[in-house]
């Protein structure tokens, strides 16, 4: 829709153009792909700062592993370069489907867009944090800032992000992209708004994670040097997010069918990884 | 920037914030549409450098120097791409407004995404097809090519198809024409905003407009002291005393949030909204009461406690009571105390919206002598041209309403929501003003589905046949009344009449509430109380150990009998409505439903956690409303020798147009490209009820068939005198009037008649349906649930219908095939719901989830062989009955499948959870 208040979109070239137009003023928002911006009113805003003008590479692909741009088209994971023994590949296409919105919006949407509306069924949220993602943050005065993508997303809407602080890109690390992964998903409908979306990793080395994120306002994690007892999983997600963030409800489902899915989910994942 | 659309480049200057969607419109590119400007719906999607992409999300600077192509740009009606041909040929539309994203997305697929559908157009929605047709159009390896006349029974694609299908079939706000026409507005118009209620009741103490007034490019501020004091309904009937007149234009009371409070009119949508920013209102907030059921108790806040009961045709005002309605016949009390079986339950539906694709717009202007034109999104031209010059003070002739195609209604177009504002600014202002309303209006501020609280008891003897039915229906008329009194009345009526038992009892009350308004909708609440009665009666089969069809068979109505209770409805007594049965096929639909549900359908999904269970449903209805409902007609033959046949009815997907033109193609002896029809204008005839009440091919069909035959027999008269031949020995043909090898050209006969009478042939017709008959639907679902995540999975699903003859198979098939797929969007995951404070959580098609391609499995349609004695050429209405019996056959069929009884609509994945819990 037209963002009747904004007057300027303003491309920016490099980090200092943006350290200029970008202060964290509350009527000043950074545009990527655009398509949760346009998609509500905007009424506080009066300028956009288009990060696309960056120039910013989609991702790359070193010994380290994946480093995805906060400007990386979702639809664009697609083309990925996987390594051969990157079990984690099955993961990004499960959660890319995982988003209510169309491929023709995942072709424009970004994933650093994704994770920075914070939407607890934020899908990017969901691959990222539970492959230990780490986010690569530019503060505004400069120097890089490194935080788990995890801990970025602090809420429904709410991230870590200090004013003027954007997220330049997210790492996955390679350990991560080798785990095998098991992914279970809980909507309404069954091509639905995730009300659920639990992720489990198994690495070469035994370690594991499971990762809530949708049923709970942030990602939740859970790591264990090796796969858990169901039982004693369940128990610690349980106290993991009553203790922490608490369950998340929205008009996408109810609370107490997304506690319980999430944690039979977590129970059956880890009968997939054992 | 340069911007390149179909090959053709032009300087533009977009705005900072500009979607690339309302750049294409403002450059006259009308035909990528506006469903949702949220990027849920997909009817806005273009390809850039040939991708598509929802160009309500695009930011217009970023097309710069990039092609842009829409669905004009893949094909034209005289040049279709094969893929638009496809469209066509599969009837892969019915009001057309999602269409042009429909066919640009598929044009963007390779061979995976088309084998993935389901995933590939989850980002389009469609509320008419059910999608069937839409894939055949998409994937089918072969789509049979659907021919562009017929008659009547034929297969026949609609007359705008190929219009349709490039985008260049106009809807309301497609200001496309020549304004010499007198169809558009002669300028651009002025654009109206409303500033919307944040409370839930309130009373305006005070309005400042003083700097929304000053603010450059505002033309006018419209607030509560500069409206006419006269009470209306949006609520559109025939008799205009069928809905209270409780509305005003701007109301100094609020009595909904979302209700307007003040209009502004500006240059621009976005100088209109700043407009409003900044009046300065006062509330004083008031006591709300946002359940029907607490509105009904002593002391509960008024809602319409200032109105005068009689005046305004209310009940109870100071009860909260709309309307009421109590009958029976027998003693249904003791008939339950005797019964040797008994099942009850109370039932509830949910605020459902309508989602017609194209959201409620109307413009206005002043033509070239100065009478007042509104071009409407409506299916009741007429009923809105009476209402608003009545409230107007406007004499009728002063005022002239026409409504182009219309993006869907489903009886939400019924109301006259839009049209008293864009006149009453175009008279104020001079100018031509438009209004087009947001999705997020439409979800949370206009007319929903009423919900009910239907409390049903059933008994019956050993042998399945019942002696006892009563149902107490409560029912949420919202905050204003407009259809409440006739939804109550319909929805307790065929439902109820549906089965013959000797004792009944009905009870009806409509309650205001602080709560968005409620309104007309597909079924008229039938849907709502058939829910009830249909899943009472399931039980009651569980009781006996009786076959649920062989339950129906032994005490549905068969003709000879009554229909009881409610048939006089304004005093709950009997009397003749007309309804008859003018032919009856409930019996076959019956047996082909039992017998095609057990053939046929999906697997189950794998796993021990799934379920599977059959449920069937009924659900009868009358073909027309009580009390009258008309239409008139009139053909004529123009000079050229081609037919110019003209209706009132307006055309919103139902396919009426279709079915009209065979009327004129079968009577005339002619072809589709010989006729033009005119329509939904209150210049085209003197007047029409409407497209409402499924009415629109039976009534203004039979007008036209009148008038067409008449035209006939005059055609014939006149040829058969320029032949020397007596009109008996003459036969009508596409050309002329023949007699034997001899014949005279239709344009000779139109000369003659000129020079003989002064004008060309032409005739009228008319019906007033003082007549009705019945129409029977029958849905059976086979389904899987998943008792650990409470999904329902449809495996089969199978639907017979008795609509007499068919006028047109593939376009009734479609009917049918739609109104399943908004039944089981009611049954499984639509909801508006209101919070503790009246606010409604849902305001996007993200949150209000209508059903995708996914949601929505083929339906089998069956039809039953009837011919009906009353409706034009043996044929009955078909487009609102079959979302009726949809929710029930559900709710039975889950019922089968986990053993627990939904009472509640929707029945969303986690409340189906949750019954399955121990």
């Amino acid at each position: 829709m037209d963002l009747t208040t904004v007057e300027a979109i303003l491309p920016v070239r490099d980090r200092a153009a943006l350290a200029g137009a970008h202060r964290g003023a509350a009527d000043t928002a950074l545009l990527a792909g655009g398509t949760w911006l346009f998609s509500v009113p905007q009424p506080h805003l009066r300028a956009l700062v288009d990060l696309t003008a960056l120039g910013w590479e989609p991702f790359e692909v070193d010994e380290q592993g994946l480093r995805i741009a906060a400007t990386c088209p979702i639809g664009a994971l697609a083309d990925v370069p996987f390594a051969p023994d990157w079990a984690a590949r099955p993961l990004f296409r499960q959660c890319t489907r995982a988003l209510l919105a169309s491929f023709k919006v995942r072709a424009v949407a970004t994933v650093g867009g994704n994770v920075c509306t914070a939407l607890p069924a934020g899908a990017m949220t969901s691959l990222t944090s539970a492959l230990d993602g780490v986010a690569e943050l530019w503060p505004r005065e400069g120097g890089v800032r490194r935080l788990p993508v995890a801990e970025l997303v602090t809420g429904d809407g709410r991230t870590a992000l200090a004013p003027g602080e954007v997220l330049r890109a997210v790492r996955l690390p390679a350990r991560a992209l080798r785990a095998r992964t098991a992914f279970r998903r809980l909507s309404r409908a069954r091509l639905g708004r995730s009300a659920a979306l639990v992720v489990g990793r198994r690495e070469q080395g035994g370690a594991f994670a499971l990762t809530v994120t949708a049923s709970t306002p942030r990602p939740v994690v859970l790591r264990h040097a090796a796969v858990p007892a169901a039982r004693e999983l369940v128990a610690q997600v349980e106290a993991a997010v009553e203790d922490g963030p608490g369950w998340f409800e929205d008009v996408h489902g109810d609370l107490d069918w997304r506690r319980a899915s999430t944690l039979r989910f977590a129970a059956e994942v880890v009968e997939e990884l054992s | 920037m340069k911007l390149v659309v179909n090959g053709t480049a032009r300087e533009v200057e977009p705005r900072a914030g500009q979607c690339l969607r309302t750049l294409l419109r403002e450059t006259s590119h009308v035909e990528v549409k506006k469903g949702c400007d949220s990027g849920d719906c997909g009817a806005c999607t273009v390809l850039v450098e040939g991708s598509p992409v929802h160009s309500c999300l695009y930011p217009a600077l970023r097309a710069a120097d990039r092609e842009v192509t829409t669905v004009a740009g893949l094909g034209t009606a005289e040049d279709l791409s094969p893929l638009q041909q496809r469209f066509v040929d599969a009837a892969g539309f019915q009001c057309g407004f999602c269409t042009a994203g429909m066919v640009v997305t598929a044009s963007a697929l390779d061979d995976d995404q088309r084998a993935d559908l389901a995933e590939h157009l989850k980002g389009n929605l469609c509320r008419c097809t059910g999608y069937r047709s839409i894939r055949d159009a998409v994937t089918a390896d072969a789509v049979e090519p659907l021919p562009r006349s017929g008659a009547v029974g034929e297969r026949v694609a609609a007359p705008a198809a190929r219009r349709v299908v490039t985008g260049t079939e106009p809807y309301a706000l497609d200001l496309t024409g020549d304004p010499a026409d007198g169809a558009v507005p002669p300028t651009a118009p002025l654009h109206l905003a409303v500033l919307r209620s944040p409370h839930a009741h309130a009373r305006i103490t005070a309005v400042d407009a003083s700097a929304a007034r000053a603010l450059p490019g505002v033309h006018l501020v419209l607030t509560h002291e500069d409206v006419p004091a006269v009470l209306f309904s949006t609520g559109r009937h025939e008799n205009r005393l069928d809905d209270p007149d409780d509305t005003l234009v701007l109301d100094p009371v609020l009595r909904h949030r979302g209700q307007r409070v003040a209009a502004a009119v500006a240059e621009t949508p976005a100088l209109a909204e700043r407009a409003l920013g900044l009046l300065a209102v006062e509330y004083e907030p008031l006591p709300a009461v946002l359940d029907a059921e607490a509105a009904l108790e002593p002391g509960a806040p008024l809602v319409h406690g200032d109105k005068d009961a009689a005046a305004s045709r209310i009940a109870d005002p100071q009860r909260n009571l709309v309307a009421e309605l109590h009958g029976g016949v027998g003693d249904v009390e003791e008939a339950l105390a005797r019964a040797e079986f008994t099942v009850g339950g109370t039932y509830r539906t949910a605020r459902v919206s309508h989602v017609a694709l194209e959201t409620h717009s109307a413009v206005s202007w002043l033509d070239d002598g100065g009478r007042l034109v509104v071009r409407s999104s409506t299916q009741v031209p007429f009923l809105v041209r009476d209402e608003l010059a009545r409230v107007l003070g406007l004499e009728r002739e002063r005022v002239r309403v026409l409504a182009p195609r219309v993006g869907g209604g489903f009886g939400g177009k019924q109301e006259m929501l839009v049209e008293d504002l864009v006149a009453l600014a175009t008279l104020r202002t001079g100018r031509p003003v438009q209004h087009e309303t947001t999705r997020a209006e439409a979800l949370s501020a206009l007319p929903t589905r009423h919900p009910f609280r239907v409390a049903v008891r059933l008994g019956a003897g050993r042998d399945g046949v019942l002696t006892a039915l009563a149902v107490d229906v409560l029912v949420d008329a919202g905050a204003y009344g407009n259809h409440s009194p006739g939804v109550m009345f319909h929805g307790c009526h065929e439902s109820v009449a549906t089965y013959r038992v000797p004792n009944k009892r009905v009870d009806a009350r409509a309650a205001y509430t602080h709560t968005q308004p409620s309104g007309a909708f597909r079924g008229y609440g039938l849907g709502q109380v058939v829910f009830a009665i249909e899943s009472a009666l399931d039980d009651l089969a569980r009781e006996l150990g009786m076959d649920p069809f062989e339950l129906r068979r032994r005490n549905v109505v068969v003709p000879g009998d009554p229909f009881v209770v409610t048939s006089l409805p304004q005093d709950g007594s009997e009397g003749d409505d007309g309804l008859r049965y003018g032919s009856y096929g409930l019996d076959q639909c019956l047996d082909l439903v039992q017998e095609a549900l057990g053939r046929g359908g999906e697997p189950a999904p794998a796993g021990p956690s799934w379920r599977v269970g059959t449920g069937m449903a009924l659900s009868m209805i009358a073909t027309t409303p009580p009390r009258g409902h008309f239409a008139d007609a009139r053909a004529r033959l123009l000079a050229d020798g081609t037919w110019e046949l003209s209706v009132g009815t307006a055309e919103f997907g139902n396919g009426t147009t279709t079915v009209l033109t065979q009327i004129g193609v079968q009577a005339l002896a002619t072809s589709a490209e010989r006729v033009r029809l005119r329509q939904s204008d209150t210049d085209a005839v003197r007047h029409d009820t409407g497209a409402f009440g499924s009415a629109g091919s039976v009534v203004a069909g039979k007008a036209l068939l009148v008038a067409c035959e008449r035209l006939a027999d005059r055609v014939r008269e006149v040829g058969a005198q320029l032949l020397g031949a007596q009109p008996h020995e003459v036969a009508l043909g596409p050309e002329g009037v023949r007699c034997g090898a001899a014949s005279v050209p239709l344009a000779a006969v139109h000369a003659e008649c000129v020079r003989r009478t002064g004008s060309g042939p032409s005739a009228d017709g008319g019906d007033d349906a003082a007549l009705r008959s019945v129409a029977f639907d029958v849905q059976g679902f086979r389904v899987a649930v998943d008792v650990d995540s409470g999904q329902v999975r449809i495996l089969r699903s199978v639907h017979a219908v008795d609509a007499g003859t068919v006028l047109n198979p593939v376009q009734l098939r479609g009917q049918v095939e739609g109104g399943v797929a908004q039944g089981i969007g009611s049954a499984l995951f639509e909801q508006v719901r209101a919070g503790a404070d009246g606010a409604g959580a849902e305001t996007t098609l993200r949150e209000y989830y209508v059903p995708r391609l996914d949601d929505v499995p083929e339906t089998e349609v069956l039809f039953a062989d009837t011919c009906d004695t009353i409706g034009p050429l043996g044929a009955k209405s078909m487009s609102e009955a079959p979302y009726n019996p949809v929710a029930p056959a559900l709710a039975n069929a889950v019922r089968d499948a986990v053993g627990v009884r939904l009472r509640e609509l929707p029945m969303t994945a986690d409340r189906v959870w949750r019954a399955c819990r121990p």
